[in-house]
């Protein structure tokens, strides 16, 4: 299908696929925590906004529900939660050094193509419109893997993982013509509960290693000592 | 008839080249609460450059002379090949994009030659520092630009912008990326904010300055010049390629003269930005002009992807 022949609203869901896409590069690139949840929150924002041109592409309003569910939950609650915890353990002043970023980053170009070439014999024989931007679905799931391994600190992790979930519900968007509405609602509880359970777990682990840095745990104390 | 309006368009980019660079000085001097200078100043500064006598050194050899005549008709010369206020032009025909990088690159490789021909510290640091930054820029730029050749499947400049023109208002992810990838490159490379700063005479700082401090009078009047038709070639590029919208595509009077104040608008409004983000971003350390090149480059290729991916008929 050539991009001209689109209707206006399909071309901007396509064109919003892909500022996502960069959005879960940025966030490879951030360094500093508060910065990467603001860019985390504008993801969020985005999505609520393909999700709702693609509910009124497809006349679906269904999809208006969960990007209204995407936009209290995804855009504002969990990054005010995550934010909450950063002031609270005073870790807003702090840089994370990034290790070769230039390498992270060229990984994540690789993914990209990665998961174009394994999706491209689905999205050649399917029928929906939009499916061409399930490549972007998958690679914001990588991504966001990618973003959970190359960094140390525990909230970097959880803004990875949210932003694997983002991954998996643009693909849904895009591949289906809506979820189930009790599938939708159950994912946005899991994934609130995960938040406030994460936030449960900061405090444990900064008061437990006195750090979020993860890379603290590798070691053992016992056989340390 | 063609190659008169190819010679007046390209004598229209020389004689504009150093107003730009006197309205970017402008918006700069206004938005720091400075008393700006003329919007002419520039004109004068190289007509007050012409007459005075150039000073060379006595080590200097025939390059150090013959670079700033080299530079200007490299300058020239690309700026023949970009369509200016219309695509019908048999300039622009006659060669491509990778022509006009080519076109860079020659003047770059001549000014860093000169740079380290007289042999001063200042000079060979510049030059290794221009280079640098220009070894990084070029494939971003690349980039950048295939991403648009991709879309038109051709490299001529002239019929990329026509076949934008033709398709009207499509929403293409991957022009917005080649848009940024293609300002973070111009500002590289017309060695602006936060790159480099082209009011610093500072040792340890400047890069493109330290490259040409040994020329004076009309040799440097000359490069002043160029650089000037460098930026304003990027600007033109920008505006024209992501924004064609204006362009003349035949030679009636009434679509050229429309043609030329939507160009002026457009580098006027992209001048604007420029002396914001000036003002606002410091100059960054040289190391970490490395990172903003390859997000450049991350940029370019994305948006190459995101043509593949999004936009490509399956």
């Amino acid at each position: 299908m050539e991009l001209i022949k689109l209707d206006f609203y399909t071309q901007g869901v396509l064109s919003i696929a892909a500022l996502i896409g960069l959005t879960s590069f940025l966030m490879l690139g951030q360094g500093r925590l508060l910065r990467l949840i603001f860019v985390f929150a504008l993801q969020g924002l985005l999505l609520v906004l393909a999700t709702a041109l693609a509910g009124y592409s497809m006349e679906n309003s269904h999809l208006y529900i969960s990007a209204a569910i995407t936009l209290v939950l995804k855009v504002f609650l969990i990054p005010w939660m995550l934010q909450k915890q950063v002031y609270k353990l005073n870790l807003h002043r702090d840089v994370e050094a990034l290790k070769n970023s230039t390498a992270v980053m060229l990984g994540g170009a690789t993914l990209v193509v990665f998961s174009y070439y394994v999706l491209h014999p689905v999205i050649q024989n399917s029928s929906v419109v939009l499916v061409n931007a399930l490549a972007v679905g998958l690679s914001l799931v990588l991504l966001g893997m990618l973003l959970m391994i190359s960094r140390h600190h525990a909230i970097a992790h959880v803004v990875g993982f949210m932003s694997i979930e983002n991954g998996l519900f643009f693909a849904a968007i895009v591949s289906t013509r809506g979820m189930p509405m009790v599938v939708e609602l159950g994912i946005a509880f899991d994934v609130l509960v995960a938040a406030i359970l994460f936030g449960i777990f900061f405090l444990h682990i900064s008061s437990s290693i006195d750090s979020l840095d993860v890379d603290q745990m590798n070691r053992l104390n016992e056989v340390d000592q | 008839m063609n190659w008169i309006f190819a010679f007046i368009q390209t004598l229209l980019f020389i004689v504009l080249a150093p107003l730009l660079v006197g309205w970017v000085k402008w918006w700069k001097c206004r938005l720091q609460n400075r008393k700006a200078p003329s919007l002419l100043q520039p004109y004068r500064d190289l007509l007050k450059l012409t007459h005075k006598q150039p000073v060379v050194s006595h080590t200097a050899s025939w390059l150090f002379i013959a670079t700033p005549y080299i530079v200007f008709s490299a300058m020239i010369l690309a700026a023949s090949v970009v369509p200016l206020i219309s695509i019908d032009l048999p300039t622009a025909a006659s060669a491509d994009v990778i022509v006009l990088v080519g076109f860079f690159a020659i003047a770059r490789f001549f000014q860093a030659l000169a740079g380290m021909d007289v042999g001063t510290a200042f000079g060979g640091m510049g030059a290794s520092r221009e280079m640098t930054v220009s070894t990084l820029a070029e494939p971003a730029m690349l980039m950048a630009i295939f991403t648009l050749t991709m879309a038109a499947s051709s490299t001529n400049l002239a019929s990329a912008i026509g076949y934008v023109l033709d398709q009207g208002m499509v929403l293409r992810p991957s022009f917005v990326f080649a848009l940024f990838a293609m300002i973070l490159v111009a500002i590289a490379e017309t060695g602006r904010i936060p790159v480099d700063n082209p009011a610093t005479h500072l040792e340890l700082t400047m890069i493109h300055e330290a490259m040409i401090l040994e020329y004076s009078g009309r040799h440097l009047a000359l490069i002043e010049w160029a650089s000037a038709i460098k930026l304003m070639l990027y600007g033109v590029l920008i505006s024209n390629i992501f924004f064609p919208w204006g362009i003349a595509v035949d030679f009636a009077p009434s679509a050229l003269g429309t043609a030329l104040l939507w160009l002026l608008l457009k580098l006027a409004v992209l001048a604007v930005f420029l002396a914001i983000t000036e003002t606002a971003l410091a100059k960054m350390r040289l190391f970490r002009v490395q990172e903003f090149l390859s997000f450049a480059y991350l940029l370019g290729l994305l948006g190459l992807l995101s043509h593949i991916i999004l936009e490509a008929s399956r």
